[in-house]
């Protein structure tokens, strides 16, 4: 069990978060037709779309409420009736997702309170187009759990209550943010191809997996249907992925009765078995032979890859759940983990990361502690301190701004954990430095029997 | 808040400002505030303009003092290049969690930060930056600089412009009353000089400063402060000394620029480095303030000397590019164009200009601009999102230059676009920045990809040849089919 470990700076250096807001906005751009929309001053949208662009190289639906110096005075009800009544009248959503920020939560907005006296009021202008609120102010949280909130929001919102009969073949997925676009495309192939039907929430795969549409949509163009989120009832089993995913799990099965499993991460062997096992007793159906063969490749892939794990000290800053998963992904490769750093201190995941101690914190914590790694692994944020420590980054997560395509790497299942191994593998490989004289020099570790690596030692 | 609501009446109060000047009393004194369409606006706001203007300056420690959101969501995302110091690329702020807030520690939290700062990088001075919250919750953020200031030996500045305050443009003109207040003229140089001057609202994007500062050195004309590309803070806060100004991105700092002229008496004009025949009047009006100002008049042809060389060898490269890019129609999509020279320099080698934003330009700029297009009906105060891509797709223009907000509508409607805005990767200034921006426009219109994307898959146009390939009963005849689809090209292919 790992030693949580507080923050004790009073300035954060090179924040490791992004806002709780933008990992609500997130998920609710995996809606088809969907528009979110900050509770706030207009800084706090701009900033958001800004890096959800810079980071998906896509045009991303995103409003504010543009709240100014008297409306924060004054309230806010009226801007957010405005911004509702606009955004219907210019882009057509099937749904807004409203997400407070620290603006309006701070004044103490009763924003529950205001979305349902518009729902009331202008039920007669907003015929098909649904309002879900999250709250997610940034003083709390970070993209984890606004992910969280607004996917529960959602289904409190709009899924039908009660026990509905079930469909034997249907199977309701409730992924956590950190799986990418190609992840979600992966589990809905590996899912079908047991017969079962997944109806996933949210599915950003539709709506951010960059491709060209044929014409020009305000909103997102593809994502979960609001039409399948009510009929979340009817599934049979619901799978949640990630720690972060309980509590909307959690929701559902008590709005429908409809029963979870929860996998803390689809990473690795082990757990891809476990799920393929859940599948395969699920559907009835013998583990398909395009599945098994993909585990072989990845038992290759391990056998392949694991020279250039071993050893290897690797440091991590990464919201909770996905730290965890990628803790252990390096450790079941045989690696330790230097440093592990994270966002919030709110997960129950983080006391299970396979590491002495989780720091709560930002990349100054991952420079300081992380400068005798053989490998930075976290967001783009992180080539910073990979340049000044002259260690080798791993990008993950959000966001990622300065490499294409990292939407499209799979990360998941015997696939995505196949293509981890590769990628880690040939960082290695493209890092690996000659051996030197001064380096091996035997006379000179004599000095300093127990320190990993002396310094070389100049020849008189 | 009293002191704050003064300072953004009297920033809107810009004599200076032409489009100030164009309004009538009434409409002066409402200021330059848009007000604000919820559920339909866009741009930053005053706390994102006024950290945009002062996070170049590179060996300050910038502190945001709010929430994540305000610095975790926008730090590491400007292209101004650096010659030395980087500590300005770190970033800092306070954070604030939900109990800071409730339990009223955001000054006790700011105070301790900027200790930590001070501890762990030394630095010659700290700005701190005010947010919504903060300022909601009435942290007095210059009674905490001062102190911590006072405390710590450095100079620690506030910069009072939460969000709430208002646009992006009045952030940009707060932060330029926070040099004026606590920075500029707090230190005496000890080698002013007649050649010095000062470049106002020049961020050395891409390094692009740097293809403009060599030109000024071998006039022998001293940057004394370069505000705020790749300054350091004993350049701004010696910048009193200088005998000159200029102004670059004027909506951003020409209330900087005037009150600079009050107080120490430095003249200023506003001009751009953008195009051939601007920087060569930037070039020309420097050297006449220099002169006005006492120094030697050989300096005036020394000038006209080197922009002779340099207009020549700047002509001569362009015009390489004439017959790639003579009839090729542009699109100018960005606030408001800030150069007119860069139009001129693209319709000299016969770019067309199919049409332009003139949402920020004065009633002067849309004159200029009508002479240019010979039609008014190429001008728009803004194009809805759904109209652009319209356009584009119809293929009315070539090309799109504008800012990251609208790149992807170009690029959805399949239609080459180029980064003008700040997120550029290319330098744009001065005399081999305008080539490069020609070089950039035929690069970008010339790419092969065009017409791959813009071809239709083989079996949505090729209907025919799909019918005969199912059709075909033969092994021999599906064999050559096959072996056709699998041509050398696609462009063996006719057009759909």
């Amino acid at each position: 069990m790992s030693r949580i470990l507080s923050q004790t700076k009073s300035a954060a250096v090179n924040p490791l978060k992004s806002s709780q807001p933008l990992g609500a906005a997130l998920a609710f751009l995996g809606v088809e037709g969907a528009m979110p929309l900050f509770h706030g001053s207009q800084g706090c949208t701009s900033f958001a779309l800004v890096l959800l662009v810079r980071h998906f190289k896509e045009a991303i639906p995103l409003q504010t409420t543009a709240m100014d110096e008297v409306t924060t005075i004054l309230g806010g009800a009226d801007n957010l009736e405005e911004a509702i009544l606009n955004i219907k009248a210019r882009t057509k959503p099937k749904l807004i997702g409203v997400c407070t920020t620290a603006l309006v939560e701070t004044r103490g907005e009763d924003t529950a309170g205001d979305v349902a006296d518009i729902r009331l009021k202008r039920a007669q202008d907003l015929p098909g187009t649904e309002i879900v609120l999250a709250n997610t102010p940034d003083f709390e949280g970070a993209i984890e759990e606004g992910w969280a909130k607004a996917v529960t929001a959602m289904i409190e919102r709009l899924t039908r209550p009660g026990e509905q009969v079930r469909q034997s073949k249907k199977i309701a997925i409730l992924p956590g943010w950190n799986l990418t676009v190609a992840d979600i495309e992966h589990l809905r192939d590996m899912i079908e191809n047991f017969g079962l039907e997944p109806v996933i929430l949210p599915d950003v795969s539709g709506s951010l997996d960059g491709t060209v549409p044929e014409r020009w949509v305000a909103t997102t163009y593809g994502g979960t249907s609001v039409e399948g989120i009510r009929e979340l009832g009817t599934a049979q089993y619901c799978i949640a992925i990630g720690e972060h995913m309980r509590r909307s799990a959690e929701v559902l099965r008590k709005v429908t009765g409809v029963p979870y499993v929860l996998f803390q991460s689809l990473t690795g062997l082990k757990s891809t078995d476990r799920f393929a096992s859940l599948l395969s007793a699920i559907s009835g159906e013998p583990v398909p032979a395009g599945v098994r063969r993909r585990r072989a490749q990845l038992q290759d892939a391990l056998l392949d890859g694991h020279f250039h794990f071993g050893g290897k000290k690797i440091a991590i800053a990464a919201e909770p759940d996905q730290l965890y998963q990628l803790a252990t992904f390096f450790i079941g490769m045989g690696c330790e983990i230097a440093a592990a750093v994270t966002t919030t201190d709110m997960s129950k995941i983080l006391e299970k990361v396979p590491a002495q101690s989780v720091q709560i914190g930002d990349l100054g914590d991952l420079e300081t502690l992380g400068a005798n790694a053989d490998l930075l692994v976290t967001h783009s944020h992180g080539r910073q301190a990979a340049e000044r420590l002259g260690i080798p980054l791993m990008r993950v997560g959000f966001p990622v701004f300065d490499r294409l395509g990292s939407q499209h790497k799979p990360t998941i299942l015997y696939q995505g954990t196949r293509d981890l191994v590769f990628e880690v593998a040939n960082i290695f490989q493209a890092n690996r430095q000659a051996p030197t004289h001064d380096e091996l020099y035997p006379l000179g570790k004599r000095e300093t029997p127990d320190g990993p690596r002396p310094p070389p030692l100049t020849r008189p | 808040m009293s002191s704050l609501s003064a300072k953004i009446q009297d920033v809107f109060n810009e004599p200076a400002c032409d489009k100030n000047r164009g309004k009538d009393a009434k409409a002066r004194k409402q200021g330059c505030a848009k007000p604000l369409t919820p559920g339909a606006a866009a741009g930053g706001c005053a706390f994102d303009g006024a950290k945009i203007v002062l996070q170049p300056i590179t060996d300050v420690a910038h502190l945001v003092h709010g929430p994540l959101a305000c610095e975790g969501n926008s730090w590491d995302n400007r292209g101004s290049a650096s010659s030395g110091p980087t500590l300005w690329r770190t970033s800092f702020t306070t954070d604030l969690a939900a109990l800071d807030i409730v339990m009223g520690q955001g000054e006790r939290k700011l105070f301790k930060a900027i200790r930590q700062i001070k501890q762990a990088h030394a630095p010659p001075a700290i700005f701190v930056y005010s947010t919504c919250v903060t300022a909601l919750i009435g942290d007095d953020i210059e009674a905490v600089c001062k102190r911590a200031g006072e405390k710590f030996g450095l100079a620690v500045v506030p910069v009072n412009a939460p969000g709430l305050a208002g646009s992006k443009n009045l952030g940009n003109k707060l932060a330029g009353e926070a040099l004026l207040e606590h920075v500029i003229g707090t230190v005496e140089p000890d080698d002013a000089g007649p050649h010095d001057i000062n470049i106002l609202g020049e961020f050395n994007l891409s390094g692009e400063f740097w293809l403009v500062k060599p030109l000024l050195d071998r006039l022998g004309i001293r940057v004394r402060a370069c505000i705020p590309g790749d300054a350091r803070y004993i350049d701004v806060a010696s910048a009193h000394r200088a005998r000159a100004a200029m102004v670059v991105c004027s909506t951003a700092l020409i209330n900087l620029a005037r009150k600079m002229e009050e107080r120490w008496d430095i003249p200023f004009f506003e001009g751009s480095f953008y195009g051939i025949t601007d920087t060569s009047e930037a070039l020309r009006n420097i050297a006449e303030l220099l002169v006005r100002k006492g120094a030697d008049r050989q300096i005036l042809d020394r000038t006209e000397t080197l922009i002779a060389q340099e207009e020549a060898i700047a002509w001569k490269k362009l015009e390489a590019f004439r017959p790639r890019l003579q009839g090729k129609r542009v699109l100018l999509n960005t606030g408001g164009v800030k150069s007119w020279s860069v139009v001129h320099a693209l319709t000299e080698i016969g770019i067309e200009i199919v049409g332009t934003s003139v949402k920020k330009s004065t009633l002067e700029d849309k004159e200029r601009i009508k002479q240019i297009l010979k039609d008014d009906n190429h001008m728009f105060e803004q194009m809805p999102a759904r109209d652009l891509y319209a356009m584009l797709s119809e293929q009315k223009a070539d090309i799109m230059l504008s800012g990251g907000r609208t790149q992807f509508i170009a690029l959805k409607a399949k239609t080459p676009w180029l980064d003008i805005n700040q997120e550029r990767q290319h330098p744009y200034a001065g005399y081999d920045g305008m080539v490069e921006l020609v070089r950039q426009i035929d690069l970008a219109i010339h790419n092969p990809i065009w017409h791959q994307v813009r071809e239709p898959a083989p079996w949505d146009c090729q209907a025919d040849v799909k019918d005969e390939l199912q059709g075909t009963e033969s092994e021999a005849a599906t064999l050559h089919a096959a072996e056709e689809f699998a041509g050398p090209t696609a462009g063996d292919f006719g057009e759909c």
